[in-house]
């Protein structure tokens, strides 16, 4: 096993040790994980199909009728269950959120790698693409592709074009931290080892230089999908998406569009809204101890104490070791408190 | 480095997204199928070929697009004609001036909050890191970020109109669109408050978060130490030494911001019913009113690009090492 | 305890200082420490990475980062128990009395602020004087430290090295304080500033009648300028003396291997010694002799009973006068060379 991957599965041990007592951490990941076995088991979950109308006694279809009614989430303008819509809507908005945020990472972490591994024209190129794609207004631009796409007539569903407008556009913040990933681990000595007994670039680029840069990529994902997820959804709320197969946008798009608001139907927006808060945080929770774990800080304070640093009374002695890195001359002997 | 030579490279690669934007927003509605022709004159209207051929030459569809149309486009465009808009029968410069206007003023007015806000809680956050007003503040950051701006707007238009009487939309009431600027501006600014609420408190979480990563950052430095041993007080500290470093990554992210905040705008305009660039943008695109989507699209971009320059030059003033060795 | 004080300026007296890290556990980085400082006197604080002196130092400042605590001891200066004062008292303490400077001025010195204004900040802060007389005084520093006055608008990135070092310097003089904590101000400099930074800080000692206390891990620095030294190891005091005593007589087996490992110019064919083992985990500490495990003269006892800092005795020390402290003991925590079983 080459020298990166055992490093890999010791950092792996590590990390689970570290991540399985991070409070935020384990909150995120449960978010995230209850939002997919909703999407994953929807026709579990409710009677009703997304298309079906609630009807009351007479055969009349029951038009924003409240909670209360008719529970648990009531019905929408067309006498939808709001509820049923909800989570068949957690698999658009997943799916799409999920496929165009792999996009982006696959092409953000190839171009980063690329370009930080070989440099040169390769990086150069890729540094002044990224530049100017960072200055041009995302929404505007996303918003007349699309509406470019769709006018082309070509038979494809408007949720294909939104993963790809999407993955396109979003791929060049990874594709920069990768980057700057890879010129670090290209300068460590295995590398150099490496290439001192002739291996080829795409060996050394597949044994060595991706089983480093994979946990950055993996926490970044995470957080790519945050954005991809909250970017669908505010293109759908524009009229973006598909009707027939509403998302959480969408869903805010009727809610919005048919006066919802007027009608107090408070559970029509209220529901896709919070359900796309509870799957973005969870994202954003997860990623960023993702990215904590994988990039330890300095977390030495100076600002902190005054009289709290003196207390004469015996302090307890707790009894479970901690590798205190003593090793910086100059630092302050033991000093690494937790993040 | 130079100064100068940091500058201009900033400018040349202004000018290169300008090309890039100019390029892309040519051929992208050129792309576009339909009869420019036909939108202009309504469907269900009949011509004869000839008035047809006529009209075509007149807009200047017959001669070929490249290179042609392009240049001939090109040099409207220099010269601050951006052509007539098709739904509105009116020279589309005229229509977004009209628009940049009430974009402006929502735009700055929440970003202002949220900067200010941010920063004094970023720094607040960041001193009492571990107490509870940090860990508030930390969730309250992380709830906005992963809010969706229209669903926020949606929330609070809800809530203000039917609890607090503010208006359901618009930029201003009907009844006083013509009267002079300064007498309307109350009616103004209370059309204002929730979509500029809206706006800042989705921003306010951005900034806090960022600026409170940067001033523990700050405080972990050696120089802080110094300023300690110095005797002086906590608050002199943060004051005097940690803001000036800690603000720094604020102002960078406050500039790249800037072409992201119209883009939230849009969707603000879109709930709120404000006639600002970003629902003109939306209200184009569903007529098809292609003159006025190309203009709005490239002033936006435009914009972004010099507000980009603008704080890269701002920047160097803050930064001493960035200037003249 | 058997020091002596007469006429001392700093007295620390049995300080621990305590850190509390990740998952709450204690490591006691200053364990019963023990030690004076005299007007005009120069004590070296040596040890290895790790061994408690930086954080010493900054207890004695009272400017530890917020997982530090102390726990116990005194420090007295001028008799006043500085433990005992409120953080607003202490401040006033804080460079007028006492001042630092670090290895690395590049980062000790905010990048945004003129170093002018930095050496003038602590001036105005004490309410010493005007703003004008804090300019003259600002230029005063900078004269006295060898860099231009034309310079005190310019950012710390404009100064070289040396240059940023003896600005910190100009800096930490600045409210004329009685004692000078350096903590490794040479190491991170090459030879030749080494040298120019050493002789500034000798004449400015000179001028002042300033006390210092350079904390350090080079040997080679402390014996140049220092009157006294205190050898730490794993929070404690190993050994303390005078220069004299520690260098040309040293007691403590540690000291003996630490001055041995120091390559001799004299011999150069000499094969360099070194300690094996290493230091202790100050959150694992070992009941008896904290250097016991490395050492090779250690008896039974060490491994049950952790010394006291003791005088040395059954040695001759040449001359008891040694500089300007003619009553300063010598004192080292080690069984072997205060009980009266003899070694070699």
């Amino acid at each position: 096993m080459s020298e990166s991957w055992v490093l890999i599965k010791r950092n792996l041990q590590e990390f689970w040790r570290a991540f399985h007592r991070n409070k935020m951490g384990i909150l995120g990941a449960l978010l995230l994980g209850s939002a997919v076995l909703v999407a994953v088991f929807a026709p579990l979950l409710t009677p009703y199909l997304p298309t079906d109308t609630i009807r009351d006694e007479s055969g009349l279809g029951m038009t924003f009728a409240s909670p209360s009614v008719h529970p648990p989430l009531g019905t929408d303008d067309a006498g939808r269950d709001v509820w049923t819509t909800l989570v068949f809507g957690a698999r658009i908005s997943l799916s799409i959120g999920f496929l165009a945020g792999f996009i982006s990472m696959f092409l953000g972490s190839t171009l980063g790698i690329l370009a930080g591994y070989f440099g040169g024209w390769v990086d150069n190129l890729l540094m002044r693409v990224t530049d100017v794609m960072l200055v041009i207004p995302d929404l505007p631009l996303m918003l007349v592709l699309v509406a470019t796409v769709r006018q082309l007539k070509l038979n494809v569903s408007p949720l294909v074009i939104l993963v790809l407008v999407i993955g396109l556009l979003y791929w060049t913040s990874t594709a920069r931290l990768i980057r700057s990933q890879v010129l670090s681990v290209k300068e460590r000595q295995f590398v150099a080892r490496s290439r001192a007994i002739g291996a080829g670039h795409f060996y050394i680029m597949r044994k060595h230089i991706i089983p480093q840069v994979m946990p950055l990529i993996v926490a970044n994902t995470v957080l790519i999908l945050s954005t991809s997820i909250l970017v669908e959804s505010g293109l759908a709320f524009l009229g973006l998406g598909d009707p027939t197969r509403p998302s959480w946008g969408a869903m805010l798009n009727f809610a919005f569009e048919r006066n919802a608001i007027s009608n107090n139907a408070w559970w029509f927006y209220l529901p896709p809204g919070l359900a796309i808060v509870w799957v973005t945080l969870g994202c954003v929770m997860l990623g960023n101890v993702l990215e904590e774990l994988l990039n330890p800080r300095l977390t030495a304070h100076h600002l902190e104490g005054g009289e709290n640093m003196i207390s004469r009374k015996e302090a307890n002695l707790a009894t479970r070791p901690v590798n205190l890195n003593r090793n910086e001359p100059g630092s302050i002997a033991g000093e690494r408190s937790g993040g | 480095m130079d100064r100068r030579d940091y500058l201009f490279r900033k400018l040349i690669l202004a000018l290169v997204t300008l090309l890039v934007v100019v390029v892309l927003d040519f051929f992208l509605f050129r792309v576009l199928p339909g009869d420019p022709v036909r939108s202009v004159i309504g469907r269900g209207v009949r011509i004869t070929p000839e008035n047809q051929a006529a009209l075509r030459a007149q807009f200047g569809l017959d001669k070929p697009v490249f290179p042609d149309q392009f240049f001939d486009t090109l040099v409207q465009w220099a010269t601050g004609n951006l052509g007539i808009s098709w739904s509105l029968r009116q020279p589309v410069n005229q229509i977004l001036a009209a628009r940049l206007r009430n974009t402006l003023m929502l735009v700055s007015l929440g970003e202002f909050f949220a900067i200010i806000l941010g920063i004094v809680l970023g720094l607040v956050a960041g001193w009492k890191r571990k107490t509870p007003l940090d860990v508030g503040a930390l969730i309250f950051s992380l709830v906005a970020w992963s809010t969706p701006t229209f669903w926020l707007g949606i929330i609070l238009l809800a809530a203000g109109s039917s609890w607090l009487g503010l208006p359901t939309g618009g930029v201003i009431s009907p009844e006083n669109i013509d009267k002079p600027f300064l007498a309307v501006l109350p009616d103004i600014g209370k059309h204002l408050i929730l979509p500029t609420l809206t706006l800042t408190i989705v921003y306010l979480g951005e900034y806090m978060l960022i600026m409170r990563s940067s001033v523990l950052e700050v405080l972990s430095e050696d120089y802080i130490l110094t300023a300690m041993a110095k005797g002086l007080s906590h608050w002199q500290v943060l004051y005097r030494h940690a803001l000036k470093n800690a603000m720094l990554p604020v102002v960078t992210l406050v500039a790249l911001n800037l072409g992201f905040t119209v883009s939230g705008a849009i969707y603000v305009e879109t709930v709120f019913s404000y006639d600002g660039l970003g629902r003109l943008i939306q209200t184009a695109l569903v007529k098809q009113d292609y003159p006025l989507l190309q203009g709005a699209f490239l002033l936006l971009a435009v914009s972004v690009i010099l507000a980009n320059l603008v704080a890269d030059i701002l920047y160097t003033y803050q930064d001493p090492r960035v200037r003249s060795a | 305890m058997a020091l002596e004080s007469t006429q001392t300026l700093l007295s620390i007296r049995h300080l621990s200082t305590e850190f509390t890290g990740s998952g709450g556990s204690l490591a006691r980085a200053v364990d019963d420490v023990s030690f004076d400082i005299h007007p005009g006197e120069t004590l070296g604080l040596v040890g290895e990475s790790g061994c408690g002196k930086t954080t010493t130092m900054l207890s004695i400042m009272r400017l530890l980062p917020s997982s530090g605590r102390i726990t116990s001891g005194q420090i007295l200066y001028d008799g006043v128990d500085l433990l005992s004062l409120n953080e607003r008292e202490m401040r006033r303490y804080r460079w007028k009395e006492m001042a630092m400077i670090f290895q690395s001025a590049m980062n000790a010195l905010n990048p945004v602020v003129t170093v002018g204004d930095q050496i003038r900040e602590p001036i105005l802060q004490h309410d010493l004087m005007d703003h004008e007389a804090a300019d003259r005084r600002v230029d005063e520093l900078l004269d006295l430290v060898g860099i231009s006055k034309a310079r005190k608008d310019q950012y710390p990135h404009q100064y070289s090295g040396g240059m940023r070092q003896r600005a910190m310097i100009a800096m930490a003089l600045a409210c004329r304080p009685r004692i000078l904590f350096a903590d490794e101000p040479t190491t991170a400099l090459d030879v030749m500033i080494q040298a120019q930074v050493l002789e500034l800080l000798q004449h400015v000692q000179r001028e002042l009648g300033l006390s210092v206390m350079l904390v350090t891990h080079d040997l080679g620095v402390v014996a140049e300028v220092s009157d006294s030294v205190v050898v730490m190891y794993g929070g404690k005091v190993a050994e303390y003396g005078t220069s004299d005593q520690v260098y040309n007589s040293p007691q403590h087996p540690y000291t003996q291997r630490l001055l041995e490992a120091f390559p001799d110019l004299n011999a150069p064919g000499e094969v360099l010694a070194s300690i094996p083992g290493y230091p202790p985990r100050l959150n694992d500490l070992p009941p008896g002799c904290r250097f016991e495990p490395r050492c090779d003269q250690r008896i039974e006892l060490c491994s049950r009973l952790s010394p006291e800092l003791e005088e040395v005795t059954n040695l001759d020390h040449g001359s008891l006068t040694s500089g300007s402290k003619p009553f300063l003991r010598h004192l080292a925590a080690c069984h072997l060379c205060t009980s009266l079983e003899k070694r070699q």
